[in-house]
């Protein structure tokens, strides 16, 4: 070990001084500026007759359903990969960006968009998980066949902007002591009995998050002669967060939910305005 | 305008001529690049693709081979890294090779139930997975029976990528290393068929997430020569400040990384932290930390905001050249990455390393410069070589092209033409291309066959990762477990672009 640059690197860690952003848990998060989530729907633009949408949509999220209706346009986030063709597609403006992106949901439903958002829907957790955990929850990871892009952000939790230590929050290697499972990618056939291993060597109570439109409903990439649908079907999930990938603050607000820090934001496919904060959220 | 990729010439040849034209194309000093199958229409007998470089600088040529009969003489032993590409024939498109040095298969994993090649016209049935020993090596001698082996993975520790790492050692000692890739097979180059070309490239953005750019890039070029479709200069210019973005973000993670496995901890942090800096960048500038949605063919879909690159450049480099000054003299860091995990030149050429990789073993090799497309021709690029071949020459070389891809984003910030984004590209019928783009990690390279409805009927995916991990396990056979960690990271590679 030099003698003369270890100091140096102390200093380099000084100097920086607290890199880690206070987590506001409301509003914009900082480091954020531009990013573009979900698009947004305003069903009363929507022309009769025009399908573009739908065309454009690579992993089959929007949908039309039977008649002329205003309402006949079905999107479902849970599918979507946030590549932004339908807001180029849309000749009337129906589509449109948006920073969404606190997509982190316990309800499968609470999704897919709809104008009657029932208020509070799947708010109530099978466990009371504060109680169990505390405030401490230990993840195992497991990447079922991403593309890398959501390893790469989770792999960001870690860096000194995010810090996800101070949430109380670890990633371990072994399913023995790990209280949840972080799932990324489609399901692949050959990552099928690794994952569903993994989940069975967890002790319960045990949680799963699906990580990742991919992990959610297999994205762009499921189904086919490889892949299967994400976790539908095969394990039971807590809580559902899609984007292509979630930005690292949509992965700490899904984390925050599961342990009831936080309250879900999204409600019938469209983030609610913000509720009262009851505290808890910070580090 | 600029033209993205120069239509390149096919030559047809007969089964019973590839032996004799590979020979004679080697000693002429030309470099095999990949190899494919395609089925031509749904009734049609297979046909093999070679796709070569002569030589620096030439443009690639394509040998199309139709062979009436099976098996096809194999290529493998001539041109070592043709082998993974022929094995990969065998899995998905059931070609028979003659005489190929290692005939197990290689993309379905030991225990698949296929009921037909999956990539043949007509399979339908999802493939299905038994839990199955692996064939391992047999291993005699004396010594038989203190030899360990552990296999390590899919699921591995921390966040990382699927993939099983055997090892076969005694003590510290690793005797035989097999890296079981392949759990990540997501079919997708199947994926793409049927697709209209522009949508495409949002399944292109997702083969290898953190190489988004320049499969978008790779998977375009390959559209526009075949479309016969030229890029605005303006454009041309946008394409590189994005992908020396990624370049930038790529190697700021990669250093971070290598830190992590030299237990530099605050090199650690610091890499990671000017990699969050660097995406935080990319997403003001693009919307998308990845830099996703903007590559489209014919150009760009909308204009990224270019005006910020300026002065956050100048505060990332800054920061950038105070980490490199420490991380060069830092001997704790310094002393594990030197002699570990040697590539030699012969090697790394032989078997298709590419990148930075190869760059680090002594070839002067880079698409950007040697097959240029784009905008690069017209900008300040230096092409970074080492000649020592281990992990410190990898290191150095990725150093060093931080601060090129910086040079490069401040030339486009200050000099970018003006005019329009996005040129018509519309699609022709039966058509076909070839495009590539140097990714982080290497060349890849994109093969499009359009069908007579304009879709795209075949679309080969060849990533730099499936070319790196090929060579990476040469630098592992007899090296020691405490330096299996550093090599690994020194290497760079990603699971998902290989996997595909
Ligand atoms: S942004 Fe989402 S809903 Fe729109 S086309 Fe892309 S995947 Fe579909």
């Amino acid at each position: 070990m030099s003698v003369k640059t270890i100091p140096l690197w102390t200093l380099t860690g000084l100097r920086q001084g607290k890199a880690t952003t206070r987590w506001r848990g409301h509003g914009p998060e900082p480091g954020q500026d531009g990013f573009l989530g979900m698009p947004r729907l305003d069903p009363e633009k929507c022309q009769p007759g025009c399908e573009e949408c739908v065309a454009a949509c690579l992993p089959g999220a929007i949908s039309l359903t039977a008649g002329d209706s205003r309402e006949r346009v079905r999107v479902d986030y849970g599918r979507c990969v946030v590549c932004q063709l339908c807001i180029d597609a849309c000749p009337t403006g129906a589509f449109s960006a948006s920073s969404d992106w606190a997509f982190g949901s316990r309800n499968r439903g609470d999704l897919i968009w709809s104008r009657t958002a029932a208020p509070g829907a799947g708010s109530t957790l099978k466990h009371a998980i504060r109680r169990v955990f505390g405030r401490s929850l230990h993840i195992r990871h497991v990447d079922a066949g991403s593309c890398n892009g959501c390893e790469s952000e989770l792999q960001a939790l870690n860096n000194p902007y995010y810090n996800l230590h101070r949430f109380g929050v670890f990633f371990t290697a072994s399913p023995r002591s790990a209280d949840l499972l972080l799932v990324t990618g489609p399901v692949t056939y050959a990552m099928r009995a690794p994952l569903v291993q993994t989940f069975d060597a967890m002790p319960e109570p045990r949680f799963v998050i699906a990580a990742g439109t991919c992990a959610v409903s297999g994205g762009t990439n499921g189904g086919g002669y490889s892949c299967g649908r994400g976790l539908e079907g095969l394990l039971p999930v807590d809580v559902y967060l899609p984007g292509c990938p979630p930005n690292p603050p949509a992965i700490i607000q899904a984390l925050l939910l599961l342990l009831e820090r936080l309250p879900q934001r999204v409600r019938g496919g469209q983030i609610t305005p913000e509720e009262p904060r009851s505290g808890g959220a910070h580090a | 305008m600029m033209c993205s990729s120069t239509a390149p010439a096919i030559t047809d040849l007969a089964a019973d001529g590839l032996e004799s034209h590979c020979r004679a194309a080697l000693a002429a000093g030309a470099r095999m690049q990949f190899m494919y199958a395609l089925f031509p229409s749904r009734d049609a007998p297979a046909q093999l693709r070679y796709v070569l470089h002569p030589g620096p600088g030439a443009p690639p040529q394509i040998w199309r081979c139709e062979p009436e009969a099976q098996p096809v003489a194999s290529l493998a032993a001539m041109a070592p890294l043709l082998s993974w590409y022929e094995r990969e024939a065998t899995d998905l498109f059931g070609i028979s090779f003659r005489g190929q040095p290692m005939p197990q298969p290689l993309v379905l994993l030991p225990g698949t139930l296929a009921e037909r090649p999956p990539m043949t016209p007509g399979a339908t049935t999802p493939l299905r997975h038994v839990a199955a020993p692996h064939p391992l090596p047999d291993l005699a001698g004396a010594a038989r029976a203190d030899v360990q082996i552990m296999p390590f993975g899919p699921v591995r520790a921390d966040v990382l990528e699927s993939a099983q790492l055997v090892f076969y050692y005694i003590g510290e000692a690793i005797l035989h290393f097999h890296p079981q890739l392949f759990f990540k097979h997501r079919g997708m180059e199947k994926r793409f068929e049927g697709l209209a070309p522009r949508i495409g490239t949002v399944l292109a953005e997702r083969v290898s997430g953190v190489g988004s750019v320049a499969h978008a890039l790779a998977y375009c070029h390959a559209i526009e020569a075949a479309a016969g479709c030229d890029v605005p200069r303006r454009a041309a210019w946008l394409r590189v400040l994005l992908a020396e973005l990624e370049r930038l973000y790529n190697h700021l993670q990669y250093l971070g990384h290598l830190c992590h496995t030299t237990t530099l901890k605050v090199g650690e942090a610091q890499g990671k932290y000017l990699e969050e800096l660097a995406k935080q960048l990319n997403c003001r500038v693009s919307g998308s930390r990845l830099l996703r949605g903007l590559i489209v063919p014919g150009g760009l879909s909308r204009e990224p905001a270019v005006t910020v690159v300026g002065p956050e450049l100048d505060r990332l480099e800054r920061e950038f050249l105070r980490y490199s000054d420490l991380l060069a003299s830092t001997n704790s860091h310094v002393d594990r990455l030197m002699t570990t995990g040697v590539l030699g030149r012969r090697l790394a050429f032989d078997q298709g390393a590419t990148g930075p990789v190869e760059r680090a073993s002594g070839i002067d090799r880079d698409s950007r410069r040697d097959q240029p497309y784009g905008a690069y021709a017209e900008l300040p690029l230096r092409v970074a070589v080492r000649e020592g071949g281990d992990a410190y020459a990898r290191q150095s070389v990725r150093l060093d092209e931080i601060l090129n891809s910086i040079t490069l984003l401040r030339a486009v910030w200050a000099g970018l033409p003006a005019g329009p984004i996005r040129a018509p590209c519309a699609a022709v019928p039966c058509s076909e291309g070839l495009g590539w783009a140097e990714t982080p990690r290497g060349t890849a390279y994109y093969a499009v066959h359009l069908d007579a409805a304009g879709r795209l009927g075949r679309v080969k995916i060849k990533s730099p990762s499936f070319s790196n991990w090929r060579v990476f396990p040469y630098t592992v056979h007899d090296s020691n477990m405490m330096d299996y960690a550093i090599n690994e990271a020194s290497f760079g590679l990603t699971v998902s672009g290989c996997d595909r």
